[in-house]
């Protein structure tokens, strides 16, 4: 059985008067809705027995994950194994394993200019390199912001807010506006040449463009992660603390000895999360740097979408395999994930 | 509020510890790198085509200055021109021919000059060009799509919440059979992009029916991994006892789920809100595929119609981005006090 | 508390029966008119020009109704194409992917009121609309006919003092003259591409690339064709292009240099009429920007046709009525206000010949127009051929995506051969896969 280390994430402890308060605060509209389905549940329950009323509440959920996750993933498994360029997989010709035959047709897996579908190679080695890199800063400025916060700042509110705005933003927005500032003649060139130095075509350099994508997603997203760390910050037990004061620890041991351990749950969090979103990212990155210069900062997803859709002869199946791949991929690295962080709690 | 107890040390000792000091340069830092670029943002959304192409970038929404002149039918530009002598004087420009700028003073409107076009500066000022808002607002069934997207945005947040807290309810409170399959069932999709799935879920709508209806956009994502795996890592720390003791007064299973479990998982649930809001408002391109029809686009489609084949109406495009922004931004406001003590206080006593 | 619930409840039940009813009704009186769908792009003013011009045939045509469906081109180029294989496609469309979408045209032919009109104005660019063996099917009309060519910043020539080129110059002389401009007046882009292959093939025809061979299939890596390829190649590296557009996107992402054409930053500017509008626009009295006629090359002068039409779709439910909103929009008259007011090239033979007046255009981007209307009689077979295949876009986003990468450095440009051929003949092999 997989089993998760309890209370990854947010830990919640009621008391007898917040519960009271939320139940009060719960009387909304839908909570009425919702609350004339009582009689029918406790019906079933009668008819059924306690025991099976668990599949009742899974039905709805594993219904949804059934018509637009499974079904589709073996829409696409029957795809990957078809050729042409129907939309129905009944008309499409069975050819195998072509398609995943031809995707893994590389003279040397480690340089994706010898394979056939060198895109495919280079979107993977990039994708992981992406994720490396804003796995690493996205944990770190995370816990620094986390950190900050949750001392005793003047305006925390504010601050938290601030930090947290950018989250709200759609991906192709915060792209844009990157774009505008990062391009030849944008905001931080101007203000490069304002000072004297030299203009930066940052989107004409692999570095600069990997660097770039990092930061901006970094930008976006950080404000959520901060949040989860916060959480469990302020979670930490305040007498931890003052026996610390007491023994006139440093700040940098009190931080190592118990305020890094005791985050380790919300740190996994974090880190798993980051992770996801890592290898999925797609859109903020396109919108900035169109995948270039050349493909340095082309993401798998990027390479999927635009075989299955951009390209005039939409390749469905070569897309659906290199999904499945992906797919299984990144299935594996969650188990493997959370396995580990399993067997260390 | 707890008191911080690494604060006090400071207090007490009375002088700044150098962390403190650099907490303050980091999130003043901060406010400049998060915030700088949406206020640019919004800034820019009231320029003109034109100068929002213009190198270098204005940072307030400039415009050159026109003037009327007499015996001049239209208004002309006006500029800081430098004369030969020396003199700066600021003139209307006639016409330009080649290099060389016919100009008039509009004080003087009988004394006409021929200034190299290198010796002009525009004359400029602050001037925001509201039409960008107006036209298109006018232009477009603007309050049919913020409507399509409130729908949407409501109706598919609050069928998230219910079946994901449902999911995540039974495979945190209870032992069953099949508990590891559903389990890896939540997992295995936790990190599948639907973009990778586009095709296949849109046969699957075109045979349910549903192309070109709302319903489209709300059910393929209803039911989030992330919703399932965030909600139950919080239900597991719910005290089992509260559900004993209910069972023990013959409450159903549904009343435990929504009478106990509900209200306590409430801080989740706020988060799980918020991130369906933000993730519902925002979708583009999943809409793109199955809306066709304008009167059920939402929002991020018909702002995206000024995305051509080969150019973009920038204007129009970055004023009607703010004005998609203003919901978030409020539904932020409002929801801010529960991502603020709701999740980070749940821990304390 | 219950009351006021159960109140709610209530009056939204009512609400939503009063809603079902006015609903039902509104069908009811619709019945007796048809409703056509038109998807529709915009890349400037002309979603406002056709909604207008619709209006205009509803008052005359009451018993139809249409409904413009305004979209981003994303969704004309990676979704409709989907929706129109499952069969949940509008009435009417405006497509730029002619040869690609041919299958799902709808032919007009049977209903159209005169089709002698359509052929004799129409004539050559019906080609482009029609599947491989198709020669009679008329599925639709030109909303715009585009043809690349290059505009000049020519205040920048004045100021640098430097005579510009004559109508005959070849790719190379203008490449000299731009680079010893852009050095003089510190223009970062003497010579600017679109990345875009049309723009591409705009000079590798002119180099002499055929493009097909005698059976008309595709030969796309020839002498001509990499004669353009090296010229593009050396002319990032020595500073005449930046990479910043062709070198610094993947795939076939179009990128523009229209912005730093606004900005005078850029000499020359290959690019093509659609411009023109928008420079009018926004340009104003900043310099004086022509339009000049495309380079020439050892083969000829000619650049790439290009453009998108309105065509109506197979899967249409009321094809009588398609044909009679478009017979309308195809109209003489009105096709020619629709061409005017947006300042596009006509794609109408009739009105060519005429010339078109222009009447919000400035006199600079009438002349504009004017050079592309007459760059329109330049193009080489090969040119209109590239354009009228099929399979037109696999070409065109093969060699862009690849000669991209060899521009940015990330391949060599013998590479960059090697995979276009690659790609083009795998793509047409999944095509053929039946």
């Amino acid at each position: 059985m997989i089993d998760l280390p309890d209370g990854i994430g947010l830990q919640a402890v009621p008391t007898a008067s917040r519960l009271a308060r939320l139940r009060r605060s719960g009387a909304t509209i839908l909570g009425a809705v919702l609350r004339l389905i009582d009689r029918p549940m406790g019906l079933l329950q009668r008819l059924i027995g306690e025991r099976r009323m668990v599949y009742v509440f899974l039905l709805p959920n594993l219904a949804f994950f059934s018509l637009f996750v499974f079904v589709p993933l073996a829409i696409d498994l029957a795809y990957s194994l078809t050729g042409g360029e129907s939309l129905f997989p009944s008309q499409r010709p069975y050819v195998g394993t072509e398609q995943y035959a031809y995707l893994f047709d590389c003279g040397s897996f480690f340089d994706p200019a010898s394979c056939r579908v060198d895109h495919f190679w280079r979107g993977v080695a990039n994708t992981m390199r992406f994720t490396v890199f804003q796995l690493v800063s996205m944990v770190t400025f995370s816990l620094v912001t986390a950190l900050v916060l949750n001392m005793r700042i003047r305006g925390r509110g504010f601050f938290r807010a601030v930090y947290f705005f950018p989250v709200l933003l759609s991906p192709v927005v915060v792209a844009l506006v990157w774009k505008w500032i990062l391009q030849r003649d944008g905001l931080l060139n101007a203000g490069l040449t304002m000072i004297g130095g030299q203009k930066i075509l940052f989107f004409v350099d692999p570095g600069w463009a990997m660097f770039w994508s990092v930061f901006v997603s970094v930008w976006a997203h950080m404000g959520f992660y901060t949040l989860i760390l916060l959480a469990g910050l302020q979670a930490i037990p305040a007498d931890l603390y003052e026996a610390a004061q007491m023994d006139a620890t440093p700040r940098w041991r009190v931080l190592v000895r118990i305020t890094l351990p005791l985050l380790w749950p919300n740190l996994i969090v974090v880190i798993v999360l980051a992770m996801i979103r890592g290898v999925q990212t797609f859109d903020e990155v396109f919108v900035l740097t169109g995948g270039g210069p050349g493909t340095a900062t082309l993401m798998i997803v990027q390479y999927i979408y635009e075989t299955a859709f951009a390209s005039q002869v939409q390749n469905f199946g070569l897309a659906a395999a290199a999904s499945i791949v992906l797919g299984v991929v990144l299935f594996l690295l969650t188990l493997a994930q959370l396995s580990r962080t399993r067997s260390a709690s | 509020m707890k008191p911080i107890q690494l604060l006090r040390a400071r207090r007490r000792n009375g002088h700044w510890h150098w962390t403190d000091i650099a907490a303050y340069a980091y999130l003043g830092l901060g406010v400049v790198l998060m915030f700088g670029p949406v206020m640019w943002l919004v800034l820019s959304s009231f320029k003109t085509q034109a100068s929002l192409l213009e190198f270098p970038p204005s940072l307030l929404p400039l415009s050159q200055q026109e003037v009327r002149v007499e015996g001049f039918p239209q208004p002309l530009p006006l500029f800081a021109a430098t004369l030969d002598n020396g003199e700066r004087r600021e003139l209307a420009q006639i016409r330009r021919i080649g290099l060389i700028a016919q100009m008039v003073d509009p004080a003087d409107p009988k004394r006409q000059y021929r200034v190299p076009t290198a010796r002009l500066a525009p004359v400029r000022h602050l001037s925001f060009v509201t039409s960008n808002y107006t036209e298109p607002l006018q232009k477009f069934a603007f309050t049919r799509y913020l409507w399509n997207s409130v729908f949407v945005t409501t109706i598919a947040t609050l069928i998230t919440l219910l079946i994901n807290s449902m999911a995540a309810y039974a495979l945190s409170i209870y032992e069953f059979r099949g508990k590891t399959i559903a389990m890896l069932m939540v997992i295995g999709t936790l990190m599948i992009p639907i973009t990778i799935i586009l095709v296949p879920v849109y046969l699957v709508i075109t045979k349910l029916g549903l192309v070109n209806s709302l319903w489209a956009v709300i059910l393929p994502g209803a039911a989030t991994p992330t919703g399932v795996f965030l909600l139950r890592q919080y239900m597991l720390t719910l005290p089992r006892d509260l559900i004993e003791a209910a069972r023990m007064d013959k409450a159903s299973e549904w009343q435990i789920y929504w009478r106990i479990v509900m209200p306590l998982a409430a801080p989740a649930l706020a988060v799980l809100a918020i991130f369906s809001i933000m993730w519902r408002w925002n979708e583009f391109l999943w809409p793109l595929a199955v809306l066709t029809r304008s009167e059920s686009f939402t929002l991020q489609i018909g702002l995206n119609a000024f995305q051509g084949e080969l150019q973009t109406q920038w204007n129009y495009l970055l004023a009607m981005t703010v004005v998609s922004l203003v919901p978030v931004a409020l539904v932020f406001v409002f929801l801010q006090r529960f991502i603020a003590t709701g999740i980070a206080n749940t821990g304390m006593k | 508390m219950r009351a006021v619930i159960r109140r709610a409840i209530g009056a939204s039940l009512l609400t939503a029966c009063l809603l079902a009813l006015t609903a039902s009704l509104g069908i009811g009186v619709a019945a007796a008119q048809t409703t056509l769908r038109m998807t529709w792009y915009s890349d400037g003013n002309e979603g406002e020009v056709m909604a207008d011009l619709l209006r205009r045939f509803e008052d005359k045509h009451p018993d139809i109704h249409v409904v413009l469906d305004q979209v981003p081109f994303k969704a004309i180029n990676e979704n409709l194409p989907v929706q129109l294989a499952s069969g949940q496609g509008p009435d009417i469309a405006r497509v730029a992917d002619m040869g690609g979408l041919a299958r799902y045209m709808l032919d007009l032919r049977p209903y159209l009121k005169d089709a002698a009109y359509w052929e004799a104005n129409y004539g050559p660019f019906l080609q482009w609309m029609r599947v491989p063996g198709d020669t009679s099917s008329i599925p639709g009309f030109m909303t715009q006919l585009t043809v690349t060519g290059p505009f000049v910043n020519k205040t920048l020539f004045e100021q640098a003092g430097v005579a510009m080129p004559g109508p005959k110059a070849t790719w190379e002389n203008w490449a000299k003259a731009t680079k010893e401009v852009a050095a003089k007046v510190q223009a970062p882009f003497p010579i600017a591409f679109d990345r875009s292959g049309h723009r591409f093939f705009g000079m590798a025809i002119s180099e002499g690339a055929a493009v097909f061979d005698d059976k008309g299939n595709p030969a796309v890596i020839d002498d001509g064709f990499k004669r353009a390829a090296k010229l593009i190649f050396d002319w990032h590296n020595s500073g005449v292009m930046s990479k910043e557009l062709w070198g610094s996107v993947a795939g076939a992402t179009y990128r523009g240099a229209n912005e730093e054409f606004k900005n005078a930053q850029v000499v020359m500017y290959e690019s093509g009429s659609w411009q023109i509008s928008q420079f009018d626009k926004t340009i104003g009295a900043a310099f004086d920007w022509v339009a000049v006629p495309t380079p020439c090359g050892p083969a000829n002068c000619s650049g790439m046709p290009g453009g998108a039409a309105l065509v109506g779709i197979k899967s249409t439910k009321h094809p009588e009525e398609v044909a009679r909103v478009l017979d309308y929009l195809a109209s003489e008259d009105v096709v020619a206000e629709f061409y005017a007011r947006s300042l596009f090239v006509p794609g109408h033979l009739g009105l060519a010949r005429k010339g078109l007046d222009y009447k919000d255009a400035s006199p600079v981007a009438n002349a504009a127009l004017k050079v592309f209307s007459d760059g329109v009689n330049q193009l080489a077979p090969a040119a209109n051929q590239l354009q009228g295949y099929p399979a037109s876009r696999v070409i065109l986003n093969a060699v862009i995506s690849r000669l991209g990468q060899a521009v940015s450095g990330e391949i060599t440009l013998d590479d960059s051969y090697k995979r276009i051929a690659g790609d083009i003949e795998q793509q047409l092999a999944e095509r053929n896969k039946k």
